[in-house]
């Protein structure tokens, strides 16, 4: 992950391209990016996450799902003459030119311990383990940060006013990357509160499937058995036929479309 | 009449009696209070440095919601909430230069000019129905029943947020008489009940609320009224232990001044939510004949 | 003993002070109102009206070890009161931002014990870190 090395790199990749370019009719537009304050070509399209690796950088530990949801290449960027604090996952935004790129892999913010079993579905239990939700001041600079969009602002309203099922619902995209702790005033960690939020309201608030557990019910007691037992006694070719024939749900009709043979309905 | 309402943290939770009885009544004399659609903690009390301008977001965010919501003014019950909002509001009224940094910060946002007006209930309930109209609207007049108006510090101080004259105030008087009550004015109608202190000096608010509970008893009231959750909280929870350093100690319910209004409306004890009060008044309104089944059904019929 | 002098009437405290809000102290004629109306100064180890004086001379460490402006209740009686439009409650935020915004708290959320942060409605909590943390 040296500097000198990337350059060597660069020069090497542009060679390349020369000798490719007989081959295949694309030319590559180089632009520069910064990464760790060094300035890198590296070719148009690239994510940033393949920029960096294009540039010589190795991801060896903790670079994450490569598909935009488990917050391991949160980056923070800025754009020259401008400002504004840009955020984007790694994996997922494509590089623009200049663009003067930060990673935060991990940054310090308070965990509650807690036994989840023994937790009410209250937000005194949160106004309990986290207190310093009420150190908000409505900023607004963990919205911003967010680099997916999750309005953390208003979680937090949300718990501060006790309706744990709303904050559950706004924090639905979060990915935990921490980049809201890292920016906010009060020394929140948001996502661990909202962690908490939607923990809660999974478990312990939101209506149980009834359906889900009726279902679960039937199989248990056994219903379905004789059918399957059957089906297993077929060969391939019976089971062929039985699939071909199967009556299939039409696509456009209404909830309370019912097959023609019911026997293996869950009442 | 549909007025633009911001409840602030408390009244979602531990003072939900202020906010059901304040909209129920509300209801009643015509006037829909309709929350506003997002809102954030106002940030309860209003920061005074010159130079801290971060503390103002907070409210003024509210206000700028108010706006995108096309209202032109916005009313409060919580009286920390209205004073903080007030001040925030007549800051960026008042002060071009902070006005426009602040606005220059909330880029997410759009600008604010102070364009929203921020009134307390007590002024809705004086200007927008008005005396007259409320008292033929009461159904059960708080007959016999002794109440003490308590003003606390945020509805009457500084004097440009106050919603009433600073050191004689008649809002709560006029109110309360006009639902029958017998009004007993005191002299610590505006002290301090020690805010914020029960958090960090617990010891000290003990003695903000003996002083302000016990001029109230001697000048003869039986029910302190309020609109302030802290009041309530702290003016109820040091109750216990003034009873246990003085014999002599009575207790006395505090009750928001929504319930009682909801109650002169013939709305019954459910809509008043005396079930939330940290000292239950229905044992005294019972004795005063408030809470008779009688009365109850005829109001509603 | 307290040493008074012009350069501590100038000091940098006292520039300070006045830039972000306590700059109507001048206006103090030393009347007591103030110290009359508080409703916390029976907890105060230096009444309002004295702390104003301390300000007048930038006598910064006599107010650093008081306890009066943690005590206040930011009630605003004082300023209400005051004949000379001194803003004594102001004046008392001014001090205290003098010592949290070197990052002292004054109040510790982890001495706070779990059932009280239950009981404590959120304006007393919100209210109480505003005003005593940084």
């Amino acid at each position: 992950m040296s500097g000198s090395d990337s350059e060597k790199q660069t020069k090497g990749a542009t060679e390349g391209k020369v000798e490719e370019k007989a081959a295949v009719e694309v030319v590559e537009k180089m632009i520069p990016v910064y990464i760790m304050g060094k300035r890198y070509e590296v070719p148009e399209g690239l994510t940033i996450m393949k920029a960096m690796e294009y540039a010589g950088f190795k991801f060896i530990r903790g670079c994450g799902c490569r598909g935009g949801i488990c917050g391991a290449c949160a980056t923070v960027y800025r754009k020259p003459g401008d400002y504004h604090l840009y955020v984007g996952l790694a994996c997922q935004t494509v590089v623009e030119p200049n663009m003067y790129l930060a990673q935060i892999p991990f940054y310090p913010a308070n965990r509650a311990s807690y036994n989840f079993d023994e937790l009410k579905p209250e937000p005194e239990e949160i106004f309990k383990l986290y207190p310093e939700v009420f150190r908000c001041v409505a900023c607004n600079t963990c919205t911003k940060v967010c680099p997916m969009n999750v309005e953390v602002m208003d979680v937090i309203a949300a718990i501060k006013r006790g309706d744990i099922a709303k904050a559950a619902a706004l924090s639905f995209d979060c990915i935990q990357c921490g980049l809201c702790a890292s920016r906010c005033m009060g020394e929140l960690p948001q996502y661990h509160i909202a962690q908490l939020a939607r923990r809660l309201y999974g478990s312990k608030i939101a209506p149980r499937a009834e359906h889900l557990s009726d279902a679960v019910t039937a199989i248990e007691e056994g219903k379905f058995n004789k059918m399957l037992q059957e089906l297993m006694r077929l060969g391939i070719e019976d089971l062929k036929i039985l699939y071909q024939a199967r009556e299939l749900e039409p696509e456009m009709t209404g909830e309370d479309w019912q097959p023609a043979d019911k026997s293996h309905l869950v009442e | 009449m549909r007025i633009s309402y911001y409840p602030g943290c408390t009244l979602k939770t531990k003072s939900k009696n202020l906010e059901d009885s304040a909209l129920a009544s509300m209801a009643a004399l015509g006037v829909e209070l309709v929350e506003l659609q997002r809102w954030n903690c106002c940030g309860t009390v209003y920061s005074l440095a010159d130079d801290d301008l971060v503390h103002h977001l907070a409210p003024l965010r509210n206000l700028i919601r108010a706006k995108e919501e096309g209202n032109s003014k916005v009313v409060t019950l919580c009286a920390f909430c209205y004073n903080t909002l007030q001040r925030a509001n007549l800051l960026v009224r008042n002060d071009p230069e902070k006005r426009k940094t602040i606005n220059s910060f909330m880029d997410e946002e759009e600008d604010y000019e102070g364009e929203v007006e921020v009134v307390h209930l007590l002024q809705v309930l004086r200007d927008d129905v008005g005396w007259e109209k409320l008292y033929e609207q009461i159904k059960l007049p708080l007959k016999g029943l002794k109440l003490a108006p308590y003003y606390g510090c945020t509805l009457l101080r500084p004097e440009e947020a106050a919603i009433d004259h600073v050191e004689q105030p008649t809002i709560l008087l006029e109110l309360l008489q006009t639902l029958g009550a017998e009004v007993v004015d005191f002299p610590a109608a505006a002290k301090c009940c020690g805010s914020y202190q029960i958090v960090s000096n617990p010891e000290f608010v003990v003695d903000c609320a003996s002083n302000i509970l016990s001029s109230a008893l001697r000048c003869g009231a039986e029910v302190l009224v309020t609109s302030c959750p802290l009041c309530d909280f702290n003016l109820s929870q040091m109750q216990g232990e003034l009873a246990h350093r003085d014999s002599e100690f009575r207790e006395m319910p505090i009750l928001y001044f929504t319930q009682l209004l909801a109650l002169s409306l013939g709305l019954g004890p459910e809509a008043c939510r005396f079930d939330l009060n940290y000292i239950d008044p229905r044992p005294l309104l019972k004795s005063k004949g408030l809470l008779n089944e009688k009365h109850v059904t005829a109001a509603k019929g | 003993m307290i040493t008074i002098s012009s350069k501590k009437r100038r000091s940098e405290f006292a520039e300070k002070l006045k830039e972000i809000g306590g700059e109507s102290m001048s206006l103090c004629y030393q009347c007591g109102q103030c110290s009359a109306t508080c409703p916390m100064s029976f907890a105060m180890d230096i009444p309002p009206r004295q702390i104003i004086h301390l300000v007048q001379l930038g006598l910064e460490q006599e107010i650093a070890t008081s306890k009066t402006m943690w005590v206040c209740a930011s009630c605003f009686e004082c300023s209400a009161r005051c004949p000379r439009g001194v803003d004594i409650a102001k004046i008392m935020e001014v001090l205290r931002l003098m010592t949290l915004r070197k990052s002292i708290d004054h109040v510790k959320l982890s001495d706070i014990p779990q059932d009280r942060l239950a009981e404590l409605p959120q304006i007393a909590l919100v209210s109480c870190l505003r005003k005593l943390t940084a």
